[in-house]
């Protein structure tokens, strides 16, 4: 191809030249020429096949009725009509009675799998370890309780969210900043719930007996005697190695200072449907720390 | 007299611009506003001293205007390295999130340093080499001098200018979130008149030739500089919040808005990556070549092809969003008849080298622009090819398409920039020639092997992520997060990283190389007076 034109180069230039540049009157490349009116030939025939030009009220639809909203709902309802014996065996069944039988709980996991890497990854990590306000998911320690029938409860209405009434909620009083403590108190209670855990000794010994008393006046309603926690009202075990805000004594003031308000949206409704909120219950239930009803 | 209408102009500016400073309702105004009285100042400063002062009285309406030239080979080198070295930066900011480091943040995060990379490259660099080549090609070309006497360098001064202001509100928060149009109101109206007066000269110029025809390249040079005054005003329709701030509200909503940008977006890559580099393309090869075009009517047939196909192909960067089925259809069509105008420049480039193919190995010039050339050639096919709806939506949202830009970007506009930059620089300077080919030949290869690792690592990440994002186990459920895929990717960013540096340190070379040739080249006489051809 580079050989042929070369020697007509050799005869012919259009006769012009600037600043010493010349240009030869050599023909379109053939093979260039045939691809360009290929491919509008194409163009035409494509625009005629698909949606494209558009009129006044609406565009031309194309003979082979295709649309981009009308394949991803196409695919959507294969995978459906597929899933919909076993998501209905799913939702029909008791939720306490999905782990154990086989064939349910494995399609359970898997596709709660799958839900939770696109719902709820964001928040408690891909490997559903948490992150500091997200609560971790794989070990035993539930704020709202770790049943089928409770997990199943938070994810269908969140927590302290105001889309659904239905959601979990509690608020711990801002001791500081609304002035409920003062700040040697504040610094006394911060003292003593550090020594009720193993993380961190608390920064001063010394506080620590006052800490108890102002703990059992203003902390026990809600974390109980024994620091506990109330799964009914979302009250966190204090005495436990695990800490939601971080259990160092500048989170721990703060948290008792401002409190905290974690909120998690419901699942239920628009979001998942009831078969994938069991999935990802299940999955969820299945990640280490899942309980059996009392 | 016109001397002091100028102080008094430059005052009023200076003192304007403080009055804007002080009720400046966010940092970015206030900085800015800083810098434009900064300006105003020197300007006034500078006038002064040379107000009443005996004006030497030179005819030089014989001789090319190379001075504002020289001035934009020097803007185009150095807004390469910042460019190339921010996009080093921020490569590694996504390898390592840990260089998003905690003082820095809401400064030199990856968020603010990523339009500043774009704006550095494409329009720092880029547009300077454009400004700079097209008015030494322009002069060549049509055997007269500059239009409009120092209204080149308004339109050099006032382009920098731009630059400087759009690049310190990037980092204090100042975005129209438009891509490749970041810069707020009051920049986009001084790139207005900038663009204005650019216009003027440019034309003023081609007006006034003594050549009978007008060259091909300035075809492309003026399709560039008209399109691209459409292109921004356009998308840059916007409402001020406050005179006094840099906020402003876009005229567009919705898909609208989404359409407007990516039609400005898209050619913003045609006409002023692709059109103004094609003339560039279309004077230097031949020149260094010391070879003829190849084919007068393909040049052409090609350039109307390509500026009228190319303004509808944006729609293809919308498929599969809220954008209606048709038009994403004929943006998608249009880009694919694109394909064969876009390649009638390659030909033609690579094509005006057939009887000289024996400089490929003696001229690492030529090698340059040869390689770019075949990036455009490449990088045209992979475009068409991606627009087709099927490979979009494989393709959409990964690295694969920041790895189609690179290639065009690094390899087509990067390396045509150097090449002409090693031909414009002995020239203008009266040397001999450069100080070191070998240089060039290790600027060529470090920059040829970072394009390679570039865009290799970034198509393996982004068919990667592609793959994984839509992958489905048997009962139709994701299988990976997408944080997975972000994991995934780790060792492709470390590779393109690197591939970044190899980039930038070839780019380093070629400024010492240049700096060199200045400093020790050994001088010739001046060859910059007019000799109309025949």
């Amino acid at each position: 191809m580079a050989k042929q034109p070369n020697k007509k180069q050799e005869v012919e230039t259009t006769g012009h030249e600037w600043d010493g540049i010349e240009e030869y009157n050599n023909p379109l490349p053939r093979w260039w020429l045939w691809v360009f009116y290929a491919t509008i030939v194409w163009g035409i025939w494509y625009t005629i096949a698909y949606p494209a030009w558009p009129g006044i009220k609406s565009a031309t639809a194309g003979y082979l009725g295709f649309s981009t909203r009308g394949q991803v709902a196409e695919d959507i309802a294969e995978f459906e009509t597929r899933l919909e014996p076993i998501n209905a065996t799913l939702v029909a069944a008791d939720l306490n009675e999905i782990r154990g039988n086989d064939e349910l709980e494995g399609y359970a996991v898997n596709a709660g799998a799958a839900v939770y890497r696109t719902w709820c990854a964001q928040c408690h990590g891909s490997g559903a370890a948490g992150a500091v306000g997200y609560p971790n998911l794989q070990d035993d320690a539930w704020l709202w309780g770790g049943t089928m029938e409770e997990i199943h409860y938070t994810v269908s209405h969140g927590i302290r969210n105001e889309d659904d009434l239905d959601a979990h909620y509690s608020e711990m009083p801002a001791f500081g900043r609304d002035e409920l403590l003062t700040r040697e108190e504040v610094e006394q209670v911060v003292n003593y719930v550090m020594s009720l855990s193993a993380v961190n000794p608390p920064v001063d010994e010394s506080l620590v007996e006052a800490g108890a008393e102002v703990y059992e006046i203003n902390c026990v309603a809600c974390h109980g005697e024994d620091a506990q926690g109330d799964k009914f009202q979302g009250a966190p075990n204090l005495a436990d190695a695990i800490w939601l805000y971080g259990g160092d004594y500048d989170a721990i003031y703060e948290t008792v200072w401002n409190s905290r308000f974690g909120v998690m949206p419901p699942m239920g409704g628009a979001d998942l449907s009831e078969a994938e909120i069991r999935a990802v219950t299940t999955y969820v239930h299945q990640l280490g720390g899942g309980q059996d009803p009392e | 007299m016109g001397n002091y209408i100028k102080l008094i102009v430059y005052g009023l500016i200076a003192l304007f611009a403080l009055i804007a400073a002080n009720y400046a309702r966010d940092p970015a105004y206030l900085v800015n506003a800083v810098v434009v009285a900064l300006a105003a100042a020197g300007l006034f400063v500078w006038t002064l001293r040379r107000t009443d002062e005996p004006v030497p009285n030179v005819d030089l309406s014989g001789e090319y205007m190379d001075g504002v030239v020289r001035a934009g080979v020097i803007a185009t080198a150095l807004w390469g390295v910042v460019g190339f070295l921010v996009g080093v930066t921020i490569a590694f900011q996504l390898a390592f999130p840990a260089l998003n480091f905690e003082w820095a943040q809401g400064y030199l995060n990856f968020g603010r340093l990523r339009p500043l990379h774009t704006s550095a490259v494409i329009f720092a660099f880029g547009g300077n080499a454009l400004i700079a080549t097209s008015f030494y090609v322009v002069q060549r070309t049509s055997a007269a001098r500059l239009w409009g006497g120092n209204l080149a360098w308004f339109v050099f001064w006032g382009f920098q200018l731009m630059i400087v202001l759009a690049a310190t509100g990037y980092l204090l928060g100042a975005t129209q979130s438009k891509e490749y149009a970041e810069p707020e109101w009051y920049v986009d109206w001084w790139l207005t008149i900038v663009w204005v007066a650019y216009f003027a000269v440019f034309v003023g110029t081609i007006v006034k030739r003594k050549e009978p025809h007008i060259y091909v390249a300035n075809w492309f040079y003026l399709s560039f500089i008209i399109t691209v005054a459409m292109l921004h005003i356009v998308n840059n329709l916007s409402i001020p919040v406050s005179i006094f701030g840099s906020k402003s509200v876009q005229v567009f909503a919705g898909v609208q808005d989404a359409m407007t940008q990516w039609w400005y977006g898209h050619n913003a890559v045609g006409f002023f990556l692709t059109a103004g580099f094609l003339g560039m393309m279309y004077y230097f090869i031949p020149k260094q070549a010391e070879r003829p075009v190849f084919s007068y009517k393909l040049s052409i047939i090609h350039f109307w092809a390509l500026i009228f196909i190319y303004i509808w192909a944006g729609p293809h960067h919308l498929h599969y969003t809220a954008l209606p089925d048709w038009a994403s259809t004929l943006g998608m069509v249009f880009s694919i008849v694109l394909w064969m105008p876009s390649w009638g420049g390659m030909i033609n480039g690579l094509m005006t080298l057939s009887g000289a193919w024996d400089k490929l190995r003696t001229d690492p010039i030529i090698r340059m622009m040869v390689i770019s050339v075949g990036f455009y050639g490449m990088s045209t096919f992979e475009g068409p090819m991606m627009s087709i709806r099927a490979v979009n939506s494989l393709s959409h949202y990964t690295d694969w398409t920041i790895g189609h830009v690179h290639s065009g970007a690094l390899g087509w506009n990067g390396m045509i920039t150097f090449g002409a930059l090693y031909f414009l620089v002995p020239r203008l300077w009266n040397r001999e020639r450069l100080y070191s080919l070998s240089l060039v030949s290790w600027h060529f290869w470090l920059a040829t092997i970072g394009i390679i690792l570039y865009a290799a690592s970034m198509w393996v990440t982004g068919i990667m992520e592609g793959l994984m994002w839509r992958e489905v186990d048997a009962n139709g459920f994701l299988v990976n997060s997408f944080a997975d895929t972000v994991a995934a990717k780790f060792p492709m960013y470390v590779v393109r990283g690197l591939g970044g540096v190899l980039y930038l340190a070839g780019g380093i070379i070629m400024c010492y190389n240049l700096w060199m040739t200045v400093r020790r080249s050994p001088a010739v006489k001046p060859v910059n007076h007019m000799v109309p051809a025949e």
